[in-house]
């Protein structure tokens, strides 16, 4: 899950609240929802708390070739 | 007559004096004290107040001008905008706070469109008819866009500003600034390679072009035709997000979501991050209670199939069973019981028909058996005692041992 991104992470959190919510899985299926779910909650709000804006600048060399470079000010 | 006296050239004033004079002086020439003046209107801004401060220009001339609310509300004066060519009427003074020469304005005249505005009503009817402001052209702005692209200058203001909502709203996000100039001769070409540059590169998924607040000429860039194209041909969706509220330019019309300012297009191209983590507080209340319904519902299920079982256990039938043990049991004992009885009222019967038949009933009228004590046979003749022997005499309630004397 470390490498996941926030918006997978969300959208599986969505898959199992509706999975939840369908409410005629069986017992295991339905306690694996609601695990990987809180699980998930989690992760994402953690992602959420420690999230830091990333900032670069495009630039262009004498070739004409394309670079990401970082943008401090 | 001169306000500051006499005065030699070795004098020294100070700068109230200076201005005061200034100011009394101006005011003392009538041709200055009510004037038409013609120019350009640039820099206008009405204040909450209800007064108007704009810039008048012509040629490389420029003239501070201040229109308050109560000569606007008296003449009935138009909306003042930029661009806008007017001849006005008021008076010259000096403004000693900021040490500035003003126009007061006490009227204007429209003197129709300055040549700015003409040039951008021309564009914009150009642009317009050949659809690029249609409602159809405009793409939907990305809800959670992970890569923002910002055309504007590295050293402005407005980019701070924008970084600054950014790190806020969603810091989840990577910016890629396409540097560009914003103001100047070079700025539509600048705008325009940069927005390019940023299609070639292709990773934003949205894309802010925009700069703050400014004058007409300032602003002008994005009124011109190659940076209205660029936005119109980028593939990636853009906010504009140009100068003030007030401000209108050919590249809001063409942009696929018009923002009033910088900040406003960084808020608008991001959602807000606090609204998710809120949302995920929910989602984690919503999974427990979904859980916890889940586990009632199915607990339920099973208390109503345990009833069920318990109906059909053979419970039931076992105590029927065991009843009718019972009943056997006592059924088989008074029977037995019956029988018992019967069987000692027989007994009683056959011991009193013995008893009638006993000796004993005999000896109890008074008479009594003789037994010899040798052989315990019963002495019936004189014949079987002789003299010497031990007999024993029963009666009826005992024996009396006794010896034969003599025949």
């Amino acid at each position: 899950m470390e490498t996941l991104p926030f918006e997978e992470a969300f959208e599986r959190l969505e898959t199992a609240i509706a999975a939840l919510q369908d409410g005629k899985i069986p017992l295991n299926e339905a306690l694996q929802h609601y695990q990987e779910g809180m699980k998930l909650a989690q992760y994402c709000n953690e992602l959420l708390q420690r999230a830091e804006l990333t900032v670069q600048q495009l630039s262009v060399d004498d070739t004409g070739t394309l670079s990401v470079l970082p943008l401090n000010l | 007559m001169n306000p500051l006296g006499s005065l030699d050239e070795l004098s020294v004033i100070s700068v109230s004096a200076l201005t005061l004079y200034l100011r009394d002086w101006l005011e003392a020439n009538d041709i200055l004290q009510n004037i038409w003046v013609h120019g350009e209107v640039s820099n206008c801004k009405t204040y909450p107040s209800g007064h108007c401060y704009f810039t008048l220009k012509e040629g490389d001339a420029q003239l501070l001008c201040v229109f308050f609310k109560s000569s606007r509300i008296r003449t009935f004066a138009p909306e003042l905008c930029d661009g806008m060519a007017l001849a006005v009427n008021g008076r010259v003074s000096f403004y000693e706070r900021d040490g500035k020469l003003q126009f007061y304005v006490e009227a204007v005249k429209p003197l129709g469109t300055g040549e700015f505005f003409e040039r951008f009503e021309q564009l914009k009817v150009r642009l317009a008819a050949e659809g690029l402001f249609d409602a159809e052209r405009k793409r939907l702005l990305p809800s959670q866009p992970a890569v923002i692209g910002i055309v504007t200058s590295p050293q402005a203001a407005a980019l701070r500003d924008m970084l600054r909502v950014l790190r806020v709203r969603y810091p989840l996000a990577r910016v890629i600034l396409s540097p560009a100039q914003v103001q100047g001769t070079d700025a539509p070409s600048s705008i325009t390679a940069a927005l390019d540059l940023l299609n070639e590169h292709g990773e934003a998924d949205v894309a802010i072009v925009g700069r703050g607040g400014g004058s007409v000429e300032e602003l002008w860039a994005f009124n011109d035709e190659m940076v209205a194209r660029a936005i119109a041909r980028s593939r990636i969706p853009i906010i504009s997000g140009v100068g003030h509220e007030t401000d209108f330019t050919i590249a809001d019309f063409v942009a696929d979501y018009r923002a009033s300012t910088p900040t406003a297009a960084a808020t608008a191209a991001v959602p807000n991050i606090e609204d998710w983590r809120i949302d995920m507080l929910e989602k984690r209340q919503t999974l427990v209670a979904l859980m916890q319904a889940y586990m009632s519902d199915l607990c339920v299920r099973v208390e109503r199939t345990q009833h069920d079982l318990e109906r059909m256990s053979p419970r039931r039938l076992i105590e029927q069973r065991r009843q009718q043990l019972d009943d056997s049991m006592e059924r088989l004992q008074t029977r037995m019981h019956h029988m018992i009885s019967l069987r000692v009222e027989r007994l009683r019967g056959v011991a009193l028909r013995l008893h009638s038949l006993s000796p004993l009933l005999t000896i109890a009228r008074g008479y009594a058996i003789v037994r010899r004590d040798d052989n315990q046979k019963i002495v019936s003749q004189v014949e079987d005692a002789r003299p010497g022997d031990d007999l024993t005499i029963q009666v009826q309630d005992g024996t009396i041992p006794v010896e034969v004397r003599r025949r």
